[in-house]
């Protein structure tokens, strides 16, 4: 029988996880729940898109939310099992407001057994009113136990 | 076309390509992903940049350089992993209308018929940059 697969904590794997291009960009955990996560990214300069308007590269809140619905996913799971990202769909709402904290919320609406769905928002400051909205799908990369 | 202070922390460089500039990205920890891996959201910010640099080149051409564009929204389709290699992607514009422009970008390593991803990106065009 195979060894099961680790239990995922997203504040333990953001603790220790200041590398990489998350790292790079200062996405940082904020909160979290049985299938979801919220995490930040802070407003540097250097992730300036449009100087003209000194707003926000989109590629940066693409990031957020890749990584965002991904930790959803391995909380839905209830383990850390290794995927890719099959597919993201990223609608640029507004733009976000120059200088503030980018807040993307990642959500698992279902997860069979190889493909898990996605869903989620980045705002910065009122959820109510979001800068993005992403839709996507995630696959394991290795085998699965059912 | 002048590159955003983006294209700088994931190391892109650009240069004349036919038709849509062609951008690279080099390996390195700052676009790291899991280990050994590039981030999907750094191949994405590629892929990003070669749309809109192919969109800008295409604008120019049309004698429209001074227009403005926003992105709309990006579908990006992720089909191998980015290896310890150097990342190249390029632009092209479907359709280039008075109010929006569809345009598609392609991202490889080794060889440009094996893709690491791919991407559609549907901007909204203002009547002037300053509009």
């Amino acid at each position: 029988m195979a060894t099961p697969p680790p239990k995922f904590h997203p504040r333990m794997f953001f603790s220790a996880r200041r590398y990489g291009h998350g790292g790079r960009l200062g996405i940082d955990y904020l909160a979290h729940g049985p299938d979801w996560c919220e995490l930040v990214l802070p407003f540097s300069p250097d992730l300036i898109g449009d100087v003209g308007r000194g707003v926000l590269a989109s590629g940066p809140v693409v990031a957020l939310l890749d990584m965002a619905t991904s930790v959803a996913v391995w909380l839905k799971r209830d383990a850390f099992v290794p995927h890719a990202t099959l597919d993201l769909r990223v609608d640029y709402l507004r733009p976000a407001a120059p200088g503030r904290t980018v807040t993307g919320r990642g959500e698992c609406y279902r997860l069979a057994k190889r493909v898990a769905f996605v869903r989620g928002i980045a705002h910065d400051g009122d959820p109510d009113d979001p800068i993005a909205h992403v839709a996507g799908t995630f696959m394991t990369t290795g085998t699965v136990d059912a | 076309m002048i590159l955003p202070p983006y294209a700088k922390v994931l190391g892109v460089t650009i240069e004349a390509g036919e038709g849509a500039p062609l951008l690279s990205m080099p390996f390195g920890e700052d676009v790291l992903g899991r280990p050994g891996f590039v981030h999907g959201g750094a191949l994405a910010g590629l892929l990003e940049l070669a749309a809109i640099a192919a969109l800008a080149v295409e604008l120019e051409a049309a004698g429209r350089e001074d227009v403005g564009y926003k992105p709309i929204n990006v579908t990006v389709d992720f089909m191998r992993g980015g290896r310890d290699n150097m990342t190249f992607a390029q632009g092209r514009v479907v359709r280039l209308g008075s109010r929006i422009a569809n345009v598609e970008a392609a991202a490889w390593q080794d060889a440009r018929d094996r893709p690491v991803a791919s991407a559609r990106m549907n901007f909204l065009i203002s009547g002037s940059a300053s509009a």
